[in-house]
């Protein structure tokens, strides 16, 4: 495995909390989060819309603007504590140990840019090279993403590529300086099953060889299976339930693993009505006292609306949030 | 389940979008460059149809036409050739009572619930206006017409007096799908509806789908990259490459029998719940530019047993009696 020979977590998270201050009230959107991932380790970030994947991965890119902040944790890369320091020395960090690959292609992307434009910039942002290299770095990566002549392709504008082009277009952005930790916020979601296989093998390799950390954010729990080593299970803000992925897809503790697995389409049931949990994502704003998915949970009991769950720890190493976690034999396989 | 007959059927149909040089290359043309207007064949000569109550897939890479062909058969864009046919009728030669039938018959649910919906305009509203302009029920009877469909789609009809913002994702898609089913579509085309979903909203969503199907017949041309999807709903599945339906037949015939090496490629690419730290086999190559597609096949650059014939001639069509299409020379003659 590639994370053997080194005990140092390249990423490490200890009860990091960011909240929102709106005049509607506090939005805990991050509220209590711990985990670490290892050189050359794929850690898979799943959970609903508006559960604080994004604002996880924006609180590690130092990324949280008013009336966001983060109240409370800490985030070391590489040993080095990064809250609390100021824009100034982020900006050392971002797009050069640190980067991320966003949901969305245009946050990364200027429209009003050549590509090339954007790339050598974003090369010579950290590396004082002549525009000749900085422009070959620049095919290096769109090459390594799949682009298609990508000499030619340099010269194009954002608009000009469809919208998996241009996510690919991101993701060599993010791939320049080969940073020791990528946090990739859904950047497969909107592209077909061959290029994400591209996408995933490149990102794949790259982990292994570079020793770089992923933390992959996604709603996909099938392809956290393909790619993670281990997954993070977020709701309203918290984890759920983490482990490796093994123990945690086979064997799901936390009742909304368990029914998000089932609300998966699979071969086995076509046609046939997928399990779904009941209800919507609750309000982050408006959280009731207790367990946060006590509305929509099966297990629910009168405990489980008053007092919130602490961390707990299974036998097998998973870290889970949970009053009537599920027995194994429990478990439909 | 599928009633039979046929609701829409598409012939020969391509669509082509013409890109004129730009600024740019018009100076470089004064200068001596020979930049000239490129076409986009976006659908090459594709045929489909869709019975009543029939779920049909599209699927393939980006940019290989699905979109495209989806706004031919929702009667947003016009075929450049080739003809569509609603309830038997040609829709080029039809009158306009016709017409305005497969207007309101075939309707589309867009990509992107987000920017479909204008944010300005209460959620009744965005549902009610396209059935009061076409006079789908007297003014007294709206409020019940439209709090109907809100709970039709698993909305609650207070929320009508909502603004767009004020949903979540798998709310504002419900919203879409019940503005869709305002007019009583007969043919819902859904381009990629359930991909910015959660899996367990997109679980309700699929559901929701299935249940209207059942409920009022209504047939869906389902567009969508994700394979496990396709596989749970569809009845018939239709892989496109750069333009062209290379595969075609009953989904689950597909699914455990590829025919064409690039439906083998995708199929073996879907992620799966049990396919744990895979190593991903991926297809080789690069995606050509639907601006300069390969000669012959398409796909002959990428496809591992491609052979001397497939870079020289297009591959003909192959149907088999069980219902299935392959574009592929392996499966017509050989590939030497
Ligand atoms: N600027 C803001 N002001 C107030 N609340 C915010 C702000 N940004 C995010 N939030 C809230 O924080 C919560 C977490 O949001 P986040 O974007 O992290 O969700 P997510 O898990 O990434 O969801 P998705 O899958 O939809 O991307 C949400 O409830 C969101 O409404
Ligand atoms: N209005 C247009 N003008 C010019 N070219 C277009 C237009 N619409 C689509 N195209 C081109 O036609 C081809 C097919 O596009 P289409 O959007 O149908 O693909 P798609 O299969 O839906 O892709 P995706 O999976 O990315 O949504 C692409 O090369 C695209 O660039
Ligand atoms: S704590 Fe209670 S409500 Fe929350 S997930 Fe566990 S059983 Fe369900
Ligand atoms: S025709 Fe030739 S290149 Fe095309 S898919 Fe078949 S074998 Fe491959
Ligand atoms: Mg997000
Ligand atoms: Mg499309």
């Amino acid at each position: 495995m590639a994370t053997s020979g080194s005990t140092r977590p390249v990423l490490a998270v200890e009860n990091l909390s960011t909240h929102f201050f709106t005049r509607d009230g506090v939005v805990k959107a991050v509220d209590g989060i711990s985990f670490e991932v290892m050189p050359g380790e794929v850690l898979g970030l799943v959970g609903e819309s508006g559960s604080g994947k994004s604002i996880t991965g924006f609180s590690i890119m130092g990324l949280i603007d008013p009336p966001g902040r983060i109240v409370s944790g800490s985030i070391r890369l590489n040993g080095e504590e990064l809250v609390g320091l100021d824009d100034r020395a982020m900006r050392r960090f971002r797009g050069r140990s640190l980067a991320m690959v966003f949901q969305d292609p245009m946050m990364t992307l200027n429209p009003v840019l050549r590509i090339d434009t954007q790339m050598m910039e974003a090369v010579q942002a950290h590396e004082a090279v002549s525009d000749k290299a900085a422009r070959a770095r620049s095919a290096e990566v769109l090459a390594m993403v799949g682009i298609p002549s990508p000499e030619e392709r340099l010269s194009a504008y954002p608009h000009q590529f469809s919208g998996g082009m241009r996510q690919r277009v991101a993701i060599a952005i993010a791939l320049i300086h080969r940073p020791a930790l990528i946090i990739a916020d859904e950047p497969t979601t909107a592209l077909d099953v061959t290029i994400q296989s591209q996408i995933l093998a490149e990102m794949q390799r790259l982990c292994a060889e570079s020793g770089t950390a992923l933390v992959w954010i996604t709603h996909d729990l099938a392809v956290v299976a393909g790619l993670a080593d281990r997954v993070a299970v977020m709701y309203a803000g918290r984890i759920a339930e983490q482990g490796k992925v093994d123990d945690v897809l086979d064997r799901p503790i936390h009742p909304y693993t368990h029914g998000l697995i089932g609300s998966v389409p699979g071969a086995r049931m076509h046609g046939a009505r997928l399990a779904q949990i009941p209800g919507s994502t609750p309000s982050l704003g408006r959280l009731p006292p207790g367990c946060a998915f006590a509305p929509r949970c099966p297990r629910a009991d009168a405990a489980c609306a008053e007092h919130a769950p602490s961390i707990a720890a299974a036998p097998d190493g998973r870290a889970y949030r949970c009053h009537r976690p599920m027995l194994i034999e429990e478990v439909a396989r | 389940m599928i009633a039979s007959g046929e609701l829409l059927r598409v012939a020969h149909v391509s669509k082509r979008f013409v890109k004129s040089v730009d600024l740019a290359g018009r100076i470089a043309n004064k200068l001596g460059a020979d930049n000239r207007e490129t076409v986009v064949h976006a659908v090459d000569n594709v045929d489909l149809s869709v019975a009543p109550g029939e779920v049909v897939a599209l699927v393939g890479e980006s940019g290989c036409g699905k979109s495209t062909l989806g706004r031919v058969i929702a009667g947003i864009h016009d075929p450049t050739e080739g003809e569509v046919f609603w309830r038997g009728d040609n829709i080029a030669t039809m009158d306009r009572a016709a017409r305005q039938a497969f207007t309101l018959g075939a309707q589309m649910i867009f990509q992107d619930p987000m920017s479909s919906l204008n944010p300005r305009i209460r959620a009744g509203e965005i549902v009610g206006e396209a059935p009061r302009v076409h006079g789908l029920f007297d003014a007294k009877d709206e409020d019940d017409y439209v709090a109907g469909l809100f709970r039709q789609v698993g909305l609650d009809p207070d929320y009508r007096r909502r603004f767009p913002h004020q949903f979540s994702g798998g709310q504002r898609a419900r919203i879409g799908i019940a503005r869709a089913l305002a007019v009583k579509p007969d043919l819902l085309v859904c381009d990629e509806s359930v991909a910015a979903l959660d899996v367990s909203i997109q679980a309700q969503v699929l559901n929701l789908f299935m249940d209207l199907r059942e409920q009022l017949g209504l047939a869906y041309v389902f567009i969508s990259h994700d394979l496990g999807v396709v596989r749970h709903i569809s009845d018939r599945i239709f892989v496109m490459y750069l333009g062209r339906v290379i595969e075609s037949g009953p989904s689950e015939a597909i699914f455990a029998a590829p025919r064409h090496p690039y439906t083998q490629a995708l199929l073996d690419n879907v992620p799966r719940l049990d396919a744990r730290k895979r190593s991903f086999t991926t297809v080789k190559g690069e995606i050509p530019s639907p601006l300069h597609p390969p000669s012959g096949c398409h796909f002959h650059p990428r496809c591992p047993v491609a052979g001397p014939r497939c870079a020289r001639e297009v591959p003909v069509r192959t149907e088999t009696p069980d219902g299935r299409m392959a574009a592929c020379h392996l499966v017509s003659g050989g590939v030497t």
